[in-house]
């Protein structure tokens, strides 16, 4: 018998009313690499947050026991000290300071209250050596690719005499050799006695490295599969992932009639230059008057990214290939562009880049519509308010008057806001960008109903969501998407929650 | 009974707006009582608000800055330069002043775009980008005041701006006639405003005031501008800077509530993403409002050479401070989007009232610059402490 590193036992964590974790089993075997898998939302984060100190004892239910003694974690700072390392998917690194200024950041080599930078040169040379990274130590972070940032970030763990090293999807935004390499490091510290925690949605990586992995679901553990009982395989994982029950709560759409194209992609292609890569990859797609599109995929598969690709390029992509919208090849060039055409963007982060938080509701639908509502550029605030009031009514924003500030109400609220701002508009094409996330199932419904209605006034919807449920609830026809690519595209009728998450997983 | 409970309820809802009207109205409480009445006459009330114009214009242009999360530190010897070319303009080139005005209001506008060009489209920092400004508009000025000094000017239309008043038509018991005109016309634009604009709220079912407390407060601001309009036809009657100041506030108001551009630059101001993503052209609203701080920044340059008669090779010096204060003072958040051009003229007249009640107590500079900062300090922790309890 092997002992056990880590065993989190039945923890519990609530978020104002919302139980994000009940009752996790969570256990982690000296020196072996345990991966950790589970749908957007099931609790794979949080969980790793409480192990941290991110969520400090005393937030949460239940035992963390490191190393045979119960801990209880006030701060990160307390569960490094213990030999307990995290690295995020976004990096923590200095960008304009160098590679050894970067692994001893907060841990520097001292000599009587002064930095020993020799020293530390010379540490670092080492821990670089232990990583695999051939890199000279004064070089800048910046000037390094992501696949040698993300082995700095171990180097850095390891400088601190990490025991368990904890990776949240660390090949997400790697090219193949990187997440080779990195895959192959892991498996050499795992050699020097180095425990692992990965958190990745890639499965084939699972399955070619994990000793053991835990599926959570729905803030619950499922199971722990053990690969020298041959359990990790890809329709294991499936199954228990997307096991979710679908509750009956997607209304029926009467008499659909599907039109023309009003979208084609074609090769369409757009490149971060503040990522410097491509977030989007040779999509081919379409979208038919009258229907709805759901885009699927798993968080950071370049969904968010094609949207705002579409909608007048608002991040400044550079973009490739062909946009044909309703007939005509046609170049957006801000998001203004987009919407005189008809498109509309309801956007996955509302409180982000999609509402004035600071505003009442009037101003909030009226915004990108003022137009209409106006002559010689005055606002007919009469018409404003009639406007509104009728958005409020139709969608119904539960609220006292027009005049309540839009960051004072609910989540459900605010996103009925965000909606009858964009249906002010006009559109033909509605983007709607995680519609229902973080909204109770009242108002979920609420904004389903509004959709089928909206499909049969003739509008098309292109719906992204990482919920299975809902896409399969509520679309016509389903493109998947992973890495930036679309990876399959599923009728209504064909489409299962595994085999959307076989495609996203890929 | 009722009455007080909701007038209650109203001024803690609305604290930070009344709250300035009540610093100020004890400001004024203060100085009044401790002059003597010497603060209220109507020579020195007069004197206080034609003192303040030329900071209030900025501030009102200065207040969108702020709100789209800007400034613009440039404005004073931008204000100070334009007032020197306007006195060369007039006196060398012997430019008539009809031309000479809109001639500097347009270079002011060209100015405002190039700091805008800075921030909106090279994305340089606005406090870095109109810091740069500020310096080269100092030199600026040295260099057209450098062979003549100090450059008088002659021209009485001009330097009516600065001094001069509206003609008075007829003296009435030694009252200006028509200043008491022009105050009553505005008092019954006031109420005609407000009676319209309850009308369409209650039309649509908004929460309105009771009526005890709509006429209380129609009373209230109707007294107020009658006791300055009368104050004010003791002495000259309205000077043309408090015309041009109102005017100013009038029209900046009207854009910054009723129109597409006001909502537009409260949206960038509020979320420039969300902005962006409604399809408004972030950059262009950055221009407009820099060109309009440009155009005050010379409206202010003309009627501060016109008050002095004359361009100095000083001038312009704080105002840029002073600006920002005072729209501090008004309620303007650096948090952005939040702001009004009406809180900002209150602000300007709040700091005026402090230098020229602290003057006529012969408080020395030094505790009047202390004073002024603490006044300014407390104002904003007001604000962060009544915006935290929301």
């Amino acid at each position: 018998m092997s002992e056990y590193i880590l065993e989190m036992n039945q923890i519990s964590k609530e978020f104002t009313g919302v139980k994000a974790l009940r009752n996790v089993n969570f256990k982690v075997e000296k020196g072996e690499i345990h991966c950790l898998i589970g749908e957007n939302g099931a609790g794979k984060s949080t969980l790793m947050k409480v192990l941290s100190g991110v969520y400090p004892y005393g937030t949460y239910e239940g035992d963390i026991v490191f190393e045979g003694n119960i801990q209880k974690f006030n701060k990160i700072t307390d569960s490094v000290k213990t030999g307990i390392a995290i690295i995020y998917q976004e990096l923590a690194l200095f960008p304009d300071l160098s590679v050894y200024e970067n692994i001893f950041a907060g841990n520097e080599v001292k000599r009587g209250g002064v930095i020993d930078w020799n020293q530390t040169v010379v540490q670092a040379k080492e821990m670089l050596k232990k990583v695999n990274l051939d890199v000279n130590p004064e070089m800048l972070v910046k000037d390094l690719g992501v696949g040698k940032r993300q082995l700095i970030e171990i180097a850095k763990a390891l400088s601190k005499d990490v025991k368990l090293l904890i990776l949240d999807e660390p090949t997400a935004a790697l090219n193949e050799d990187d997440s080779e390499n990195l895959l192959k490091l892991l498996a050499e510290l795992k050699k020097q006695g180095i425990t692992c925690i990965m958190i990745s949605h890639k499965l084939k990586e699972v399955i070619s490295i994990a000793d053991k992995a835990t599926i959570l679901r729905d803030g619950e553990t499922i199971c722990t599969l053990e690969g020298n009982r041959g359990e990790i395989k890809e329709n294991i994982i499936i199954k228990n992932m997307v096991g979710r029950e679908i509750d009956d709560i997607y209304p029926k759409r009467e008499n659909k009639t599907i039109g023309g194209k009003i979208l084609e992609l074609h090769n369409w292609s757009a490149y971060d230059p503040q990522l410097s890569r491509n977030v989007v990859k040779d999509v081919s797609l379409h979208v038919n008057q009258g229907e709805i599109v759901g885009i699927s995929g798993l968080m950071g598969s370049g969904r968010t990214e094609l949207a705002l690709s579409i909608f007048g390029n608002a991040k400044g992509y550079k973009l490739q290939g062909d946009l044909v919208w309703d007939g005509k090849s046609i170049v957006f060039k801000h998001p203004s562009e987009a919407i005189e055409a008809g498109i509309a963007y309801v956007t996955e982060d509302r409180k982000g880049d999609g509402l004035f938080l600071g505003q009442d509701i009037k101003n909030n639908i009226s915004a990108a519509n003022l137009k209409s509502i106006s002559q010689n550029g005055v606002i007919n605030q009469n018409e404003e308010i009639k406007i509104a009031d009728g958005y409020k009514n139709s969608l119904s924003v539960k609220a006292p008057s027009l005049e309540q500030i839009v960051g004072n109400l609910s989540g459900g609220n605010q996103q009925k806001v965000s909606l009858g701002k964009w249906l002010f508009v006009g559109p033909k094409l509605l983007i709607l960008d995680e519609p229902t996330r973080g909204i109770d199932v009242g108002a979920k419904f609420e904004i389903y109903t509004v959709m089928n209605k909206l499909i049969s006034e003739g509008m098309s919807i292109i719906m992204i969501s990482s919920e299975l449920g809902e896409v399969l609830g509520m679309s016509d026809r389903i493109y998947v998407m992973a890495q930036g690519e679309i990876k399959g595209e599923l009728s209504a009728d064909e489409a299962t929650q595994e085999n959307i998450m076989q495609l996203a997983t890929q | 009974m009722n009455t007080l409970k909701e007038a209650k309820t109203l001024i803690q809802e609305n604290i930070r707006d009344y709250g300035m009207y009540i610093a100020l109205f004890v400001i004024i409480l203060t100085f009044t009582f401790m002059t003597d009445g010497l603060f209220m006459s109507s020579r020195n009330i007069s004197n206080l608000i034609d003192s303040a114009g030329y900071i209030a214009v900025l501030a009102v242009a200065m207040t969108l800055v702020i709100v789209i999360r800007h400034i613009d530190l440039s404005v004073g010897y931008a204000a100070g330069f334009m007032g020197a070319i306007a006195a060369i303009l007039m006196t060398q080139a012997g430019m008539p002043v009809y031309i000479t005005i809109p001639v500097i209001l347009i270079l002011g506008i060209v100015i405002g775009l190039f700091s805008g060009f800075l921030v909106a489209s090279i994305g340089i920092p606005a406090f870095v980008a109109t810091l740069a400004a500020m310096l080269i508009f100092r030199g600026a000025l040295l260099q057209v005041t450098e062979k003549t000094g100090t450059i008088i000017i002659q021209n009485d239309t001009f330097n009516a701006i600065g001094n001069g008043y509206i003609p008075s038509l007829l003296q009435f018991n030694g009252l200006h006639l028509l200043t008491l005109l022009v105050g009553l016309v505005g008092i019954g634009f006031y109420i005609y405003i407000e009676i319209s604009n309850r009308r369409n709220k209650m039309k649509y079912q908004f929460d309105v005031v009771s009526t005890s407390i709509f006429v209380l407060k129609l009373v209230f601001i109707s007294a107020i501008i009658a006791y300055i309009t009368w104050i004010l036809a003791g002495y000259n009657g309205f000077s043309w800077t408090i015309i041009i100041m109102l005017l100013v506030v009038v029209i900046y108001h009207f854009i910054s509530t009723k129109t597409v551009l006001g909502r537009h630059i409260y949206a960038v101001g509020s979320n420039p993403e969300a902005a962006h993503l409604t399809g408004i052209n972030v950059k262009k609203i950055t221009y407009i409002v820099f060109g309009s701080m440009g155009m005050m920044s010379a409206l202010s340059g003309i009627l501060f050479t016109a008050r002095l008669q004359s361009a100095t090779t000083t001038a312009g010096t704080l105002f840029e401070l002073d600006a920002i204060a005072a729209a501090y003072v008004g309620g303007v958040s650096a948090a952005g989007g939040v702001g009004k051009v009406t809180g900002a003229v209150i602000g300007a007249i709040v700091m005026a009232s402090l230098t020229n009640g602290m003057n006529l107590l012969g408080v020395g500079i030094s505790y009047q610059y202390m004073i002024r900062g603490g006044v300014l300090a407390l104002a904003v922790i007001f604000d962060v402490l009544t915006r935290m309890k929301r």
